[in-house]
C-alpha cells in the first residue's frame, strides 16, 4: 500500500490498553498468577572470582517449608546463551544455570524454593559455601590476552563467526573498512582524534525482572513472564534445561517496560527449572538491587575516533575503535559493538572517501552487559559526534554548518552501513527545524547571564535500524471474527510502547474498519505466528510489514467466500468495511454474513497469517538540540530546553511516536547527567538501588520538545521506519557540545557531574 | 497481631506480623494496582492514601493503619476513569507499570490545588518516577484535564 492519504495511520489514537493501564487493573505477571506457588531466590556470589569448593545444603534444607535446593551438581552441564538473539546466536555459549565457576559479584550459587519469602530468605542464609577466591579481571582494558581467563571451560562454544576466543578472554573482534583510510587521513587538513568512554547504564524499567512457571495440563512446562521475547526463551530455555522445545510454552503478559532489558532471559531460567524438577508451580521476583548488580545493562565502551577533513569542512575519512566491555558472560557482546560504528560512520557518507572500524569486545569478571536501547550506537554517536563538534571549531565553520555539508543525504550509499542506500532520509529537514526551533543562530555558542550562570546550546544528528535486516522475523495472524471484525494475533511484545495498538491501526487501515473492530492478542509461542520479539526497532516496520500482507490476502479470502454468495467473479468484486459488493454495485453482502457464511458449509478460510523479513534495515534519523545553563560557581548543569526532530518515515500514531521520543531524549539526559556505574576494588557495584542510581525525575528537566519531519520509505508499511531506539542517541553527544561551548572542554566520560563541569572551567 | 481498618469503604479485621508492611497487605487484599518498582521508598508507585493523604504503602508498617482509612486506586475508579482519559489520550501511561501511583498522587494534589502552575505539578509529583514518558506527556494530560474540569465548572 503507498497511498498516502492514511485515514487510521497517522493519527494520534488511543492506545488500546491504555484505560486498563491507567485504572491500575490486574495486567502484570505479578498480578495475574497464583501467589501460593514456590518462592525461588538464588544464593549469590560476594566474589567477583572465585571457585565453590564445597557446598552443603544439609541445615538449610531443614528450615520448615524448604521444597528444593539446587546447586551447580544438580544441572545439566549445556553451556548456553541468555542472549534473546535469533539462532545461530551471535553471542557464544558460556553459561550453565549454575557454574562452579563464579565469574561476578552476583553470579548464581545456588536455586532455593520454599512455601514462602521468609523459609526462602532463611535457607538461603544457612547455605555453607566453602571458596577459593581468585583473582578477577576488573579492568577492560587488560583483559585481552591477560594471564587470568574469565572462560578456561572447554565446552564454551561460539556458534557464529565473530571473532571469539575464549583463551583470550574475547566476546568477538572485527575489522571492517572502505577505501584506503590511512592514505585519505594522510591528505586532510585537519584532523581530530578522541577517546570517550560511555559507562554499563542500568534500563531500570519499572517493572524488575518476573517470571512464573506452572506445569500445563499436557504434563509442559509454562512459562509466564515479563519477556520482549517469548519465542527466543522457549529456545533459551529448551538449551538450558535440555528439555525439548515442544515441552515449553512461554507467553507474556502485559510488560512493565523492558528498553532492552527483557531481550536477554535473565530471570526465566531459574523458576523454570524448579518448575520442572518438582513439577510445582514456581515464582521469582527480582529486587531492584538484582536488576542492578546482575541483569542486563548497557555495554561499557571505550570509543577511538579519528577524523579528517579538507580545510573547507568535507570529511572525508573517519576511523573508530571501540572497546567494549561484555562483563561475565557474551550476551549481546558481539552485535552491539557493531553498532558503535555502523550507526556513527554512517551519519557521514555524503563526501566520505574512506573509514575504518575496528573492535574487541573482552570478558570481565563485572556484571554481563545486555541489550540497552540504542544497543552500542549511543556511544559510538557520542563520540563521532563530539569529534565533529570539536572538528567545527578548529575549522571555524558552525556545527550546523559542517553537518549540511557532510551529513548522508537521501540517495547516498552508506559503505558502513552494509553498503545500503540512504532510500528515505530528511535528516537535513530535521536540522533545518531543530535549528529553528531551539533557536540556534541566536544562541550560539553560549552567553553569560551575568549571575553566575552561563547558557550555551549543543546539537548532535543520529541514525539507528529498522530491524535486523535478513535475520529478523516479523509475523502476524489476521482473522475475520464471528460478528464481522478483525482480530490481530501477534508475536511481537507490547512493552509500553503500543506496539499492539500501532498494528492494529495497520488491520484497520487495509480491512477499512475502525481501530475499535480490531482486537489483538500477544504473545503466546503455542499460539502466536513466529516473531523474533520485540527488539532491533523491529515491530513496526518488519512485523507491520506482515500484518499488512496477511490483511491483504485475507481480504482475497473474503472476497472469494462473498463470490459464491454473490455468485460473482472474485476478482471483480469490491472490498469495504460496509460489505464486499459487485462492482456496478447492485449486490453486496456484508462481513457479519460472511462470518455466518464461514462456519456453515465452508471450505475457504478466514485466517492468515504472514511472515516478513526485510533485505534492508532503512534508517531513521534525528537532529538534537539541547539549551543548558551552567552554573559557575557550582557546576550544577540544568537542561533547560531539548529539541528532537525526527524522520522515522511515515509516523503511524502521532502522540505514541511523541512520547517515544520524550521517553528516549529524557533517557537520554540521565545517561548524560546523572546515571552512574562505579565498582569497589573487589568488583562490587556501587549504585544498587534508585538511591544512588539516579533517574531523571520531573523536576530535573526544564522542556522537551518533539517534531517530525517524516520521509516516506518504500519496502516500510505505509512508509514508515522505527523510531524506538534512535531517540537515546543524541542527548550525550548534545549535552558535551553545549557544555563544550560554555567551558572549552569537551568531557570524554558520562556522567557530565558538576564536579567534573568545575575541573573543565579550571581546566580551560 | 490483630488490626482493623477500612480497605477502600470495606471494613477489614486481619491478623498480621509485626513486620507486615502495609504494600504487601495491601497486595494480600487483591489490591494489585500497588506495585513495588524499589526496595529504598524512591519509585513512588506504591502510592495510596492514608486518611486521604498519599504515602508510600512500603514505607508504612501495617500495624499503623489499624483504625484508620486506606484509600487504593481499586476505590477510586470513577475518579481514575475521567482523569486517565485524559493522560491516555496524550499515549502517556506506556508501559502502565508506575501509573497506579502516580494517579493517586496527582489524584492527591488536584484535591489539595485545583490550578496548581506547572513548577507545582512537577514539585507535588516528583517523587512518581516514570522511566518511559519523559513526563510531558503525563503534564499534558494533566493541564488538560485541569482546562476540561475549569471549562465544566465555569458553564456550572
Amino acid at each position: 500500500m503507498s497511498d498516502r492519504d492514511f485515514r487510521i495511520i497517522t493519527k494520534p489514537i488511543r492506545k488500546k490498553d491504555a484505560m486498563q493501564l491507567l485504572t491500575g487493573q490486574p495486567v502484570y505477571v505479578d498480578d495475574i498468577t497464583p501467589s501460593d506457588c514456590l518462592v525461588v531466590k538464588l544464593l549469590r556470589s560476594p566474589y567477583a572470582s572465585a571457585v565453590v569448593e564445597e557446598i552443603d545444603t544439609t541445615v538449610a534444607m531443614y528450615v520448615p517449608g524448604i521444597e528444593a535446593i539446587y546447586t551447580y551438581k544438580d544441572v545439566p552441564d549445556n553451556r548456553f546463551t541468555t542472549a534473546g538473539q535469533t539462532f545461530p546466536e551471535p553471542s557464544p555459549y558460556d553459561r550453565l544455570i549454575l557454574d562452579r565457576r563464579l565469574r561476578c559479584v552476583g553470579d548464581p550459587v545456588a536455586i532455593v524454593a520454599g512455601e514462602n519469602e521468609e523459609a526462602v530468605d532463611k535457607a538461603v542464609k544457612l547455605i555453607k559455601v566453602k571458596y577459593k577466591v581468585l583473582e578477577p579481571v576488573l579492568d577492560f582494558h587488560s583483559s585481552k590476552d591477560s594471564d587470568i581467563i574469565v572462560h578456561p571451560e572447554d565446552n564454551w562454544q561460539s556458534l557464529a563467526d565473530v571473532g571469539a576466543d575464549n583463551k583470550r578472554n574475547l566476546v568477538a573482534s572485527e575489522e571492517d573498512s572502505h577505501g584506503d583510510f590511512d592514505a585519505v587521513i594522510a591528505g586532510c587538513d585537519e584532523v581530530v582524534e578522541g577517546v570517550y568512554h560511555c559507562k554499563a547504564n542500568n534500563q531500570a524499567m519499572m517493572e524488575t525482572f518476573r517470571t512464573y512457571c506452572q506445569i500445563d495440563t499436557y504434563g509442559r512446562l509454562q512459562i509466564i513472564s515479563s519477556t520482549q521475547i517469548v519465542f527466543h526463551v522457549r529456545r533459551i530455555v529448551s538449551n538450558a534445561l535440555g528439555i525439548p522445545k515442544s515441552q515449553i510454552r512461554v507467553t507474556k503478559p502485559r510488560i512493565g517496560g523492558g528498553f532492552g532489558a527483557k531481550q536477554s532471559v535473565v530471570a526465566e531460567i531459574y523458576p523454570a527449572f524448579v518448575t520442572w524438577m518438582t513439577k510445582k508451580p514456581s515464582k521469582i521476583i527480582y529486587s531492584r538491587e538484582e536488576s542492578q548488580i546482575i541483569a542486563s545493562p548497557r555495554h561499557e565502551m571505550e570509543v577511538s575516533v579519528k577524523i579528517g577533513s579538507d580545510k573547507n569542512g568535507h570529511i572525508k575519512a573517519i576511523s573508530v575503535h571501540t572497546l567494549s566491555n561484555s562483563g561475565a558472560y557474551s550476551e549481546h557482546g558481539p552485535t552491539t559493538v557493531g553498532l558503535s560504528g555502523h550507526k556513527s560512520i554512517s551519519l557521514y557518507s555524503n563526501n566520505l572517501e574512506a573509514y575504518k572500524f575496528t573492535y574487541d569486545v573482552v570478558y570481565t569478571n563485572l556484571q554481563s552487559a545486555g541489550a540497552f536501547r540504542g544497543y552500542g550506537a549511543p556511544q559510538g554517536i557520542y563520540a563521532v559526534e563530539s569529534a565533529v563538534n570539536i572538528l567545527a571549531k578548529k575549522l571555524g565553520i558552525n556545527p550546523i554548518r559542517l553537518r549540511e555539508i557532510n551529513m548522508v543525504r537521501e540517495g547516498n550509499c552508506m559503505h558502513s552501513y552494509y553498503g545500503e542506500i540512504a532510500t528515505s532520509c530528511t535528516l537535513d529537514k530535521c536540522l533545518e527545524k531543530a535549528k529553528n526551533m531551539i533557536g540556534w543562530d541566536e544562541k550560539y555558542p553560549c552567553r553569560d547571564m551575568g549571575n553566575g550562570k552561563i547558557r550555551s546550546v549543543g546539537m548532535a544528528i543520529a541514525m539507528q535500524g529498522s530491524g535486523i535486516s535478513f535475520v529478523d522475523v516479523g509475523g502476524a495472524t489476521v482473522k475475520l471474527t464471528e460478528d464481522g471484525q478483525f482480530a490481530l494475533t501477534i508475536g511481537a511484545a507490547d512493552m509500553g510502547t503500543g506496539c499492539d495498538t500501532i498494528l492494529a491501526q495497520m488491520v484497520a487501515e487495509c480491512m477499512d474498519c475502525e481501530i475499535e473492530d480490531v482486537t489483538v492478542y500477544s504473545a503466546d509461542s503455542d499460539i502466536s505466528p513466529y516473531d523474533s520479539g520485540s527488539y532491533a526497532s523491529s515491530t513496526t516496520y518488519v512485523t507491520g510489514k506482515a500484518v499488512e500482507k496477511a490483511c491483504l490476502e485475507l481480504r482475497e479470502h473474503l472476497c472469494n467466500i462473498a463470490s459464491d454468495m454473490l455468485e460473482a467473479d472474485s476478482d471483480s468484486l469490491i472490498y469495504s468495511f460496509d460489505g464486499i459488493m459487485t462492482e456496478d454495485g447492485s449486490r453486496k453482502v456484508s462481513l457479519l454474513d460472511i462470518a455466518t457464511k464461514s462456519m456453515c458449509g465452508n471450505s475457504e478460510t478466514v485466517q492468515v497469517t504472514a511472515s516478513h523479513s526485510a533485505p534492508v534495515s532503512p534508517p531513521p534519523y534525528m537532529a538534537g538540540m539541547v539549551e543548558i545553563e551552567i552554573d559557575r560557581e557550582t557546576g550544577e548543569i540544568k537542561v533547560l530546553d531539548y529539541v528532537g526532530v525526527i524522520d522515522c518515515g511515515t509516523v503511524i500514531n502521532e502522540n505514541l511516536a511523541r512520547i517515544q521520543a520524550e521517553g528516549g531524549i529524557l533517557q537520554g539526559i540521565g545517561m548524560a547527567l546523572y546515571e552512574d556505574i562505579n565498582y569497589t576494588d573487589k568488583g562490587k557495584i556501587i549504585e544498587n538501588s534508585f538511591m544512588n542510581y539516579k533517574i531523571p525525575a520531573r523536576t530535573d528537566v526544564g522542556r522537551i520538545r518533539v517534531d517530525f519531519e517524516s520521509s516516506y520509505e518504500e519496502t516500510g508499511p505505509f512508509g514508515a521506519k522505527s523510531i524506538g531506539e534512535l531517540v537515546i542517541d543524541t542527548p550525550v553527544p548534545a549535552i558535551a557540545h553545549a557544555i563544550y561551548n560554555a567551558t572549552g572542554v569537551m568531557l570524554k566520560e558520562v556522567p557530565f557531574t558538576p564536579a567534573r563541569i568545575l575541573e573543565a572551567f579550571d581546566e580551560n | 497481631m490483630e488490626i482493623k481498618f477500612i480497605l477502600n469503604g470495606k471494613k477489614i479485621a486481619t491478623e498480621i506480623g509485626a513486620d507486615t508492611i502495609l504494600l504487601d497487605l495491601l497486595r494480600k487484599y487483591k489490591c494489585y494496582s500497588v506495585k513495588r518498582g524499589c526496595e529504598t521508598s524512591n519509585c513512588g508507585l506504591c502510592t495510596v492514601f492514608l486518611d486521604d493523604k498519599p504515602v508510600l504503602s512500603c514505607s508504612i508498617p501495617a500495624a499503623r493503619v489499624d483504625g484508620r482509612n486506606v484509600t487504593t486506586l481499586e476505590g477510586l475508579q470513577k475518579e481514575a476513569e475521567e482523569f486517565g482519559a485524559f493522560i491516555a489520550d496524550q499515549g502517556a501511561e506506556q508501559c502502565g507499570f508506575c501509573n497506579p501511583g502516580f494517579m493517586m498522587n496527582a489524584i492527591a494534589l488536584l484535591r489539595e490545588n485545583a490550578n496548581p502552575t506547572d513548577d507545582e505539578i512537577k514539585a507535588y509529583l516528583a517523587g512518581n518516577l516514570c522511566r518511559c514518558s519523559g513526563y510531558e506527556g503525563q503534564l499534558r494530560g494533566i493541564r488538560a484535564y485541569i482546562e476540561y474540569r475549569n471549562g465544566v465548572n465555569n458553564v456550572r
